[in-house]
């Protein structure tokens, strides 16, 4: 009997001729990428003024992969650079896809600056705890004690709870999720989406390669049952309580849903006026 | 529409340039001595219709104006020494992801915080080799604020017809100065747009190039296009592992602008009929020697001026021409032989001199002129 090749309901979302990607077995990030086509197919925005913005990293190669109008940028800057794709055509969606080392360390000024401005894109960032495309490295996010291969020793920086930065930073649309909550993860994603002004999501992902090896994880299916274990949902709480600790808790949930005028809005209503 | 007469600093003179050409985007960053030119947008792009914005820092604004142009804007930044420093990163982003845009430094006295408000030149080769990697760019000097206004236009216009990041390598003196400067009326200005597909989307490729250059097809237009830093391949795919795909995207991003360069030349000559030394300057300090090139001439000195307009690509074969014709070549610049570098290169060491300045300050023309008259008597 031959087995007859179907397409998959995603594909027209996917650069087809780019699969397989360059990501490890039991990377969070399949999964990310998977729940963000979903909340695509089920939110109205038209594809063809849906711009993705990626930095450099394993998460930043989220925009090779989606079959739209997609920029892989430098490392840390695909914020700034979506905000002058924004603003020089309104009409575009844009979404930028990128990791915690990529927007909170090197591009960590460009990421509160962009939620300060409240410019009108979605940030996605995939939080996997190191830098895994470079071997495993220490980043913004490491929780302290855990190893990386730039601290043997153990992690003795205090990490950013980025839900926290973003939230005081000015984003009008803050949540959290691990990559084990893929049915509350699109509907957030599709919320940021939706929403006007500069939304926020952050992913808790698994990276069995470079960080949960080091860290008594060394399969994503591990990581996974500790999330489902020590995930807790509470739904508008102040992010500044949502920090994460080795072998605590990790609070998930939406935190913030607010209105605020866009830096878009005022810039084309100043438009507006000059021309008068 | 008839020709209008300004009052314009070389600055004030850029940003009015860049408008007429079509810039809609700018983003930047206050630095001294450009800072005019960042308040000058902040006014006048909104009565035009486009987006400023001030960036948080260099390395967002140069981003910034990559996403326009991508959105479809022609974009701009202007920074100073440090500022262009911090561009550089995404300057090589620009070029190998062949993103129109223009970078205006007004360059002052480095290195480092050097002397802010002062004159400097010593940016020239950072202007060639900022970024990492091998890559051409293209950079225009004007020494007056007319050709400030006329070359920040033109270096939309080669963006636009080369896809590369044009550097408008001004000076403070020039920036600063003011002087009148004709606008031409509309029709008799030439305005350049980037190529657009023809093709369909399926059968676009969008790093193919039939003549160097290929059609750029922007967000939201229906292509699907991805773009990348990565080596990648003309569908614009990522290759970053197979040298062949390197090899072709490199050579091509050199060769558009390397085989271009006789077209892209643009060299005033002064006095230079029966020249036996030629001075060769740009910027504030061609207007130093142009002085006293006149002053010589006076006094009899066979003496004449190369005033380079388009600094890069560097024009290697006019100076090799030259070599046979005349006896001694005089560099003055106001930096410590960066011009001198690539004059030797084609005329040879012992035919090539230099007069330099570390910044701060512009050359006297007695002091040019005593140079001519030392090297005319063979010391």
């Amino acid at each position: 009997m031959e087995i007859e090749a179907k397409s998959h309901p995603l594909d027209r979302y996917l650069r087809a001729d780019r699969i397989p990607h360059i990501w490890c077995p039991g990377c969070g990030l399949g999964t990310v990428l998977n729940c963000f086509l979903h909340a695509l197919e089920e939110t109205d925005i038209d594809l063809k003024n849906l711009a993705v913005v990626s930095g450099i990293g394993c998460t930043g190669r989220v925009a090779g992969y989606i079959n739209v109008d997609s920029y892989h940028t430098t490392h840390g800057r695909a914020v700034p650079f979506a905000t002058g794709l924004k603003l020089a055509n309104p009409k575009l969606k844009v979404v930028v896809f990128s990791g915690d080392g990529d927007l909170f360390a090197i591009g960590g000024n460009h990421f509160i600056h962009a939620a300060r401005r409240n410019i009108d894109m979605t940030v996605i960032c995939v939080n996997n705890y190191n830098y895994g495309m470079t071997g495993g490295q220490l980043g913004p996010t490491t929780p302290l004690e855990a190893r990386a291969t730039t601290a043997p020793y153990g992690n003795i920086e205090h990490p950013f709870n980025l839900c926290h930065v973003a939230a005081a930073s000015g984003a009008v649309y803050v949540a959290r999720w691990t990559s084990l909550h893929v049915r509350r993860l699109k509907e957030s994603m599709k919320e940021a989406l939706n929403k006007k002004g500069f939304s926020f999501v952050e992913i808790i992902a698994p990276c069995p390669t470079a960080f949960g090896r080091r860290n008594k994880e060394p399969t994503g299916l591990e990581t996974l049952k500790y999330y489902k274990e020590h995930s807790v949902i509470k739904h508008g709480i102040d992010p500044a309580e949502a920090d994460i600790e080795m072998g605590g808790d990790i609070v998930v949930g939406k935190f913030v849903d607010i209105e605020k005028p866009t830096f878009d809005e005022a810039v084309h209503e100043l438009i507006k006026k000059a021309r008068k | 529409m008839k020709k209008q007469i300004k009052f314009y600093s070389g600055n004030i003179a850029a940003a009015e340039g860049a408008l007429v050409a079509g810039c809609r985007f700018f983003a930047g960053y206050p630095i001294t001595p450009s800072s005019e030119i960042a308040e000058h947008m902040a006014l006048r792009l909104p009565q035009v219709g486009g987006v400023f914005i001030q960036m948080e820092d260099e390395l967002a604004s140069m981003a910034a104006i990559l996403g326009a142009s991508w959105g479809g804007a022609k974009s701009m930044t202007a920074t100073s020494g440090p500022g262009f420093s911090l561009m550089q990163e995404n300057i090589g982003l620009g070029a190998m992801t062949e993103t129109p845009c223009v970078v205006i430094n007004v360059q002052r006295a480095g290195p480092s915080t050097g002397m802010p408000t002062l004159v400097g030149q010593a940016d020239v080769m950072q202007a060639r080799w900022g970024s990492h990697g091998d890559y051409e760019i293209i950079a225009l000097s004007p020494f007056s604020p007319q050709e400030c206004f006329d070359l920040t236009i033109k270096a939309f216009n080669l963006a636009e017809e080369y896809r590369v990041p044009v550097i408008v390598l001004m000076d403070e003196s020039v920036g600063h100065m003011f002087e009148k400067v004709v606008i031409p009326p509309k029709d008799k200005i030439k305005i350049v747009e980037r190529k657009k597909p023809t093709v369909p989307p399926e059968k676009y490729m969008p790093y193919k190039a039939e003549d160097f250059v290929p059609e750029m097809a922007c967000a939201g237009e229906g292509y699907n296009v991805h773009v990348t830093g990565l080596t990648h391949d003309e569908k614009g795919y990522p290759q970053a592992t197979d040298p062949e795909v390197q090899d072709r995207l490199v050579r091509r991003l050199c060769d558009k602008i390397r085989k271009n360069e006789k077209k892209l030349r643009d060299i005033e000559e002064y006095e230079m009929d029966d020249a036996e030394i030629a001075i060769v300057s740009f910027g504030i300090s061609a207007r130093s020697s142009k002085a006293a090139v006149r002053f010589a001439r006076q006094h009899g000195y066979k003496v004449g001026l190369i005033r380079l307009k388009t600094i890069w690509p560097f024009p290697d074969e006019y100076f090799e021409k030259l070599a046979d014709e005349i006896k001694k070549f005089v560099v003055v610049e106001i930096n410590y032989g960066q011009i001198k570098l690539e004059v030797e290169r084609n005329v040879g060491r012992e035919k090539t001199h230099l007069l330099p300045k570390m910044g701060g300050e512009i050359h006297k023309p007695e002091e040019i002129y005593r140079k001519i008259k030392e090297v005319y008597n063979g010391n």
